[in-house]
């Protein structure tokens, strides 16, 4: 197992125990605004995963969903947010 | 992992290995921080720099290692750094708005519920609407 293996299962690892965390928070709650920074801090580790798993399959071709992700994830984040502030997302 | 140079493999795994320290940290920091206010801090700061670093990692990897320049992960890192606050300031109204009109079970906090701004200013969490959207009630 060389360096960059081990540093990519604990990366890995970290990451899956980081959306765990991430989950209780979403479910626990209490309030909305809990919830949406639960999810968009799910998104962000979800895009760190895509983005070790790129390195590991030493392929450029993941980077696309990463971007994706990264775009719907901030779109999602402040539609979410501007529903609860105003009833509605576009006025 | 032969041709591949010992350094580029060193920094790359070291960088990763900071990155995914760092966004467990935020992720900690979200369930154990008391407030949301507090919990804010979290992952807007600590994920996002941990994110940094393992774009970092990927940007040096494929460049050292395999001798391909990738911009894709740059792109991704100043997207995330330019909409990280925007996002936390977007929550933190939600926050406050949900205060003001008096949600039950979410706590304000070991500071108690914020002061409001001096005068007759009020926290900007939900400006006046326009007049005919469907947020102005004001003939209802």
């Amino acid at each position: 197992m060389s360096v960059l293996e081990a540093a990519l299962a604990f990366g890995f690892a970290a990451l899956g125990l980081a959306l765990a965390m991430n989950l209780w928070r979403l479910f626990k709650g209490p309030g909305v605004a809990d919830r949406i920074l639960a999810l968009d801090t799910m998104v962000i580790n979800v895009i760190g995963l895509i983005v070790l798993a790129g390195i590991e399959s030493r392929s450029g071709t993941s980077f696309e969903a990463a971007l994706l992700l990264a775009m719907v994830g901030f779109v999602s984040t402040v539609a979410y947010a501007k529903f609860c502030l105003r009833g509605d997302i576009i006025e | 992992m032969s041709g591949v140079a010992p350094l580029a493999e060193t920094l790359a795994a070291a960088l990763i290995v900071l990155g995914a320290g760092f966004a467990l940290i935020g992720s900690w920091g979200l369930v154990r921080l008391p407030s949301l206010m507090e919990r804010l801090h979290g992952p807007t700061k600590a994920t996002t720099l941990g994110l940094g670093g393992m774009l970092i990692a990927s940007i040096l990897w494929f460049q050292l290692g395999e001798g391909q320049w990738t911009t894709h992960e740059l792109l991704i890192s100043v997207f995330l750094f330019v909409t990280a606050p925007v996002s936390a300031n977007m929550i933190a109204k939600v926050h406050l708005h949900r205060l003001r009109i008096g949600e039950p079970g979410a706590p304000a906090g070991p500071a108690g519920p914020p002061d409001p701004p001096p005068g007759r200013a009020d926290w900007a969490t939900h400006e006046a609407p326009h007049a005919g959207t469907p947020g102005d009630f004001e003939g209802d």
